[in-house]
């Protein structure tokens, strides 16, 4: 390399500038590549961009560490934009209330089913206490399932990895297999995804459909919540 | 647009503060989304229009937000290396029957409760 090239190379690696520019024009692309596929599930942008982003990590050798210096500052952006989400469940507060018994009686037994089946399928196939204590959490948002994992005596890291495949998982399937079960109903479609899903569900269903984002917030929270309050009784009880 | 960011920011740190000194189970956003749709419901009437603007702006790019932490987990697959078939059988089938199971009895739910049907 010429020396100027990489004096250039050093500034760009080194400051935020590059990994925010690079982050943005990947979820554009991902956004487009979205909007060709005809608006299809399965090509979520989330997981165009990072998967963009890991090629040109690779292929550069530029360090995670290094590009999360200037990525943080979109990833800062998720605690405001989560406070966000409660303009869409003001908006939504009539339907919202309007379902609350059945909402209440589907959440809690979402929460346990998400905790039960992640439990049941790792145990099945031969995973040892601490991975089935980082998986049981899976379904709810990062900070409390990496809490819950702790408490029980899993691995918050790997709870950290499996929550986010999860989120990216539900928002690419979810939707699709909601259409094949032929639930139609917006409200319904929303609770389960933010429910199993967490934030990347949430950020689908509501670039969807305004209810269902309404819903899916609600249900992110509502299971943080619930999951938070029953899975370390329940776990305590059942893996003595 | 810098007065609703403030809004945002300030119900934030409120949550985050709140969950600290109470010992919450809960994270500091979601406290705060919880305060600021108190707040909204007690003022009554739809939010302020160029605070519900920029909270749609923000709302409408979520996904992106979660990219950086997206990234970080693709290079962090070897912590799967501890058991990868039974997490990835978890994660995929888990997270599958978790979304079917709950959609469907919502909808049963709802239907059953007789509410309006917003499909």
């Amino acid at each position: 390399m010429r020396p100027e090239l990489a004096e250039i190379w050093v500034y760009l690696a080194a400051s935020p500038l590059a990994a925010l520019t690079v982050t943005l024009a990947a979820w554009l692309a991902g956004l487009r590549l979205h909007a060709a596929a005809r608006g299809s599930a399965l090509v979520n942008p989330v997981l165009v961009a990072a998967l963009l982003l890991v090629a040109l990590l690779f292929v550069s050798g530029i360090e995670y560490r290094a590009y999360f210096e200037g990525a943080q500052f979109v990833h800062f952006l998720l605690g405001p934009a989560t406070v966000a989400l409660a303009v869409p469940l003001v908006r939504q507060w009539r339907l919202l209330r309007a379902s609350g018994p059945a909402l209440a009686v589907a959440l809690v037994c979402g929460s346990v089913f998400a905790s039960v089946s992640a439990v049941a399928i790792g145990w099945a196939f031969g995973a040892d206490r601490a991975v089935l204590a980082s998986l049981a959490p899976k379904a709810t948002t990062t900070p409390v399932a990496m809490g819950i994992a702790e408490q029980i005596g899993g691995i918050p890291s790997l709870t950290a990895v499996v929550v986010i495949l999860s989120g990216i998982a539900g928002a690419a399937l979810g939707p699709i297999l909601l259409a094949l079960l032929q639930v139609r109903d917006w409200r319904a479609r929303g609770f389960a995804v933010g429910l199993a899903a967490h934030g990347i569900g949430t950020a689908r269903a509501i670039s969807v459909n305004e209810t269902a984002g309404a819903f899916a917030a609600l249900a992110m929270g509502l299971n943080a919540l619930a999951t938070a309050l029953l899975l370390p009784l329940v776990w305590a009880l059942a893996m003595p | 647009m810098i007065a609703a960011l403030t809004l945002l920011l300030a119900c934030q740190l409120a949550g985050e503060v709140a969950a600290r000194a109470l010992h919450l189970p809960l994270p500091g956003p979601v406290l705060g989304m919880i305060l600021l749709a108190v707040g909204l419901l007690a003022r009554g009437g739809d939010p302020p229009a160029e605070f519900a603007a920029a909270a749609d702006g923000l709302l409408r790019n979520l996904g992106l937000l979660f990219v950086p932490a997206a990234v970080g987990v693709v290079l962090h697959l070897d912590l799967l290396a501890r058991a990868a078939a039974p997490i990835a059988l978890a994660v995929l089938v888990g997270t599958l029957a978790a979304i079917g199971v709950t959609g469907w009895v919502t909808a049963w739910l709802l239907r059953a409760q007789g509410g309006r049907d917003a499909a």
